[in-house]
């Protein structure tokens, strides 16, 4: 990424984006003190919601659920137009977003192609009714009870294959309100919302289908690391040659919230091929393996082998910046799901953010992995950087890894260096002290489960 | 282009828990502050089969230990037992001092001098509770991976180790 293409992302006010926010804040509010006790105001806020979508298809659902919920009847039908027109606003921010950074990066994106249906599993139906709950409720009322309703209905669906996203959706955010409980003054009105309304929408829609099988080789580009409390799910950002395609593969992980850091590795140990390349730097060869039209490979170990060292540094300098991109399936479009690969260099950077001729970018340090070996430090010594470009209100380079001068010398440091294990003997050793949780629970699970 | 950060409440990725200390689970597999108590189980450290599951109620601090067949713990003696006291040592490394006296509403400045100043006494809470909590704990584990990408965790950055 270049001094330009940096100062092109923020040259000018994106239009429409500063009003959308602006609806979908309001929203938002609305659910801090619950549906049941709208201010005037805040029946306002929700009426100016809909009105914000007034000459789209889902304009006038959402303007009668307003009206309605306005006057008293809060039904799920509503509050899923509703869930539903807060989404279609942060879809076109998303999009208006990713279009601008495409055009700084000069990046070229596919059309969307796949199929996204609409599909109710009956399991999920207990989860829809808590949600309504909650919306009537508000966030400030959920007392014990309320937070805890819908763990039996989420056990449910975790033990059901096909539901596992909404499920580990629904346990992150269940989590977050029973830690919450009387402890918080300020509340996450954004973030919670957010979960809220992927949840109502995401139950209520099929999976995605692959729609092609690729083979070749893939070049890893770096690792993003996801984790909450009982779920990791560990994402390669890769260049699929020869297509010169940017794709991603996924692997996700049930966890408890006492495994953290390195150990969650060991929860992935089912995929040796793909952790094996990661820990080596190695490429890896494909064979018929099924692309999803978001661009993610299901990954297969099966038709997945190790192929020939690489350096990540090579595949970004060289071929990053004519990879083409995926394009982002509909209900995906948000703006926390903005991930895309960058490669910068000859930076100065203070630990916080790199400056690039007269351009600053922060780093994105809340997306720092304990599970890796980057560090603050080795980001104020580094001088090249493989992130991901993220947006939270403003843009952020999320580090996957980077290049720095550690007491003179030249190393590299990805994310994924610790796939096969800590390399760095202080991590190891504390790991020694702690003794390995993964090892422990599932001793503990053998003796006391099946009985 | 120094983006202006927005507040907290308007951040999608606002952090709302922070990561749990590692600690060693050999003796403590399990500690949760759920349901109004601080509850957990101890490994017995003579029978590898057996368990003990302890629980102190928030604000009223009674407190009982038991197997998890609901045999009485030996070592409540009118006062809380040494599994009680490492449930407590190991809340306090997993959560940090406090967020445990908070939720306790107790005062201390260690673990110990916490265990010192509850106020209540032996009370009857079923271990039947406790204890399937810590089965449905465990059946995480048991729970196969998915190679789904799911896009969701994007609401979930990996918390590291920022102040």
């Amino acid at each position: 990424m270049l001094e330009t293409q940096l100062s092109a992302l923020s040259d000018g006010a994106l239009p429409g984006v500063g009003e959308a926010l602006g609806l979908i804040s309001g929203f938002d509010d609305t659910l801090v003190d619950g549906l049941a006790r709208l201010s005037e105001e805040q029946t306002a806020a929700l009426v100016a919601l809909a009105g914000g979508l007034g000459s789209t298809p889902i304009g006038p659902r959402a303007a009668e659920a307003a009206e309605k919920i306005a006057a008293g009847s809060i039904s799920e039908e509503h509050l899923a137009a509703l869930a539903g027109a807060r989404t279609t606003l942060f879809g076109a921010v998303h999009d208006a977003l990713l279009a601008r950074l495409d055009s700084a990066l000069g990046r070229t994106r596919a059309a969307w192609e796949g199929a996204q249906s609409a599909s109710t599993d009956p399991l999920t139906a207990a989860c829809r009714s808590w949600l309504v709950e909650l919306a009537i409720i508000g966030w400030r009322g959920v007392d014990h009870d309320l937070a805890s309703t819908a763990d039996q209905a989420i056990q449910n669906l975790l033990a059901e294959p096909g539901l596992r996203r909404p499920a580990i959706l629904l346990d992150g955010l269940a989590a977050e309100l029973r830690a919450s409980l009387g402890a918080m003054e300020r509340l996450p009105a954004r973030r919670w919302a957010d979960l809220w309304a992927r949840a109502l929408l995401l139950t209520q829609t099929g999976g995605l289908e692959a729609t092609e099988r690729v083979s070749g080789r893939l070049l890893p580009l770096g690792v993003d690391i996801h984790e909450h409390g009982t779920a990791v799910q560990v994402q390669l950002h890769a260049i699929l040659e020869p297509h010169g395609r940017l794709v991603r593969t996924s692997v996700c992980a049930a966890k408890v919230d006492t495994i953290t850091g390195p150990f969650v590795w060991r929860l992935l140990s089912s995929y040796p091929v793909l952790l094996g390349a990661l820990g080596k730097r190695l490429s890896l060869e494909i064979t018929d393996m099924p692309l999803l039209a978001g661009g993610d490979l299901l990954w297969q170990e099966g038709k997945a082998s190790a192929g020939a060292s690489t350096d990540p540094f090579a595949t970004a300098r060289v071929q990053l910046s004519r990879a083409s991109a995926p394009a982002v399936p509909p209900l995906e479009r948000h703006p926390v799901r903005i991930a895309e690969p960058v490669f910068i260099e000859g930076y100065q950077s203070d630990g916080r953010a790199l400056r690039l001729d007269g351009t600053s970018l922060a780093f994105d340090l809340d997306r720092l992995p304990q599970s890796g070996p980057l560090t603050p430090q080795l980001l104020k010594a580094s001088t090249a950087c493989i992130g991901l470009m993220r947006w939270d209100g403003g843009w952020r380079l999320q580090p996957l890894a980077v290049r720095a001068n550690v007491k003179k010398e030249p190393v590299a440091v990805h994310n994924s260096d610790w796939a096969q294990g800590p390399t760095d003997p202080s991590v190891l050793k504390s790991g020694a002290k702690v003794g390995d949780p993964v090892a422990v629970l599932k001793e503990r699970a053998g003796r006391l489960l099946r009985r | 282009m120094d983006a202006e950060i927005p507040e907290w409440e308007r951040l999608s990725g606002a952090r709302v828990l922070s990561p749990v200390q590692p600690r060693k689970l050999a003796k403590v597999p399990f500690v949760e502050m759920a349901e109004g108590r601080l509850q957990g189980v101890v490994s017995s450290g003579s029978d590898i089969e057996r368990v003990y599951v302890s629980s102190i109620t928030a604000r009223t601090h009674g407190y009982n230990c038991s197997t998890n067949n609901n045999r009485p713990c030996g070592g409540l003696r009118g006062a809380p037992c040494k599994h009680l006291r490492s449930l407590v040592d190991e809340a306090v490394l997993q959560y940090g001092l406090e967020r445990v006296a908070r939720y306790l509403r107790v005062e201390g400045d260690s673990a110990a001098s916490l265990v010192g100043n509850l106020s209540g006494g032996h009370e009857s809470i079923p271990a039947a509770v406790v204890f399937s909590r810590f089965l449905r704990h465990l059946a995480y584990l048991e729970l196969p991976g998915t190679c789904e990408p799911v896009a969701e965790m994007h609401w979930f950055p990996s918390l590291g180790a920022v102040s």
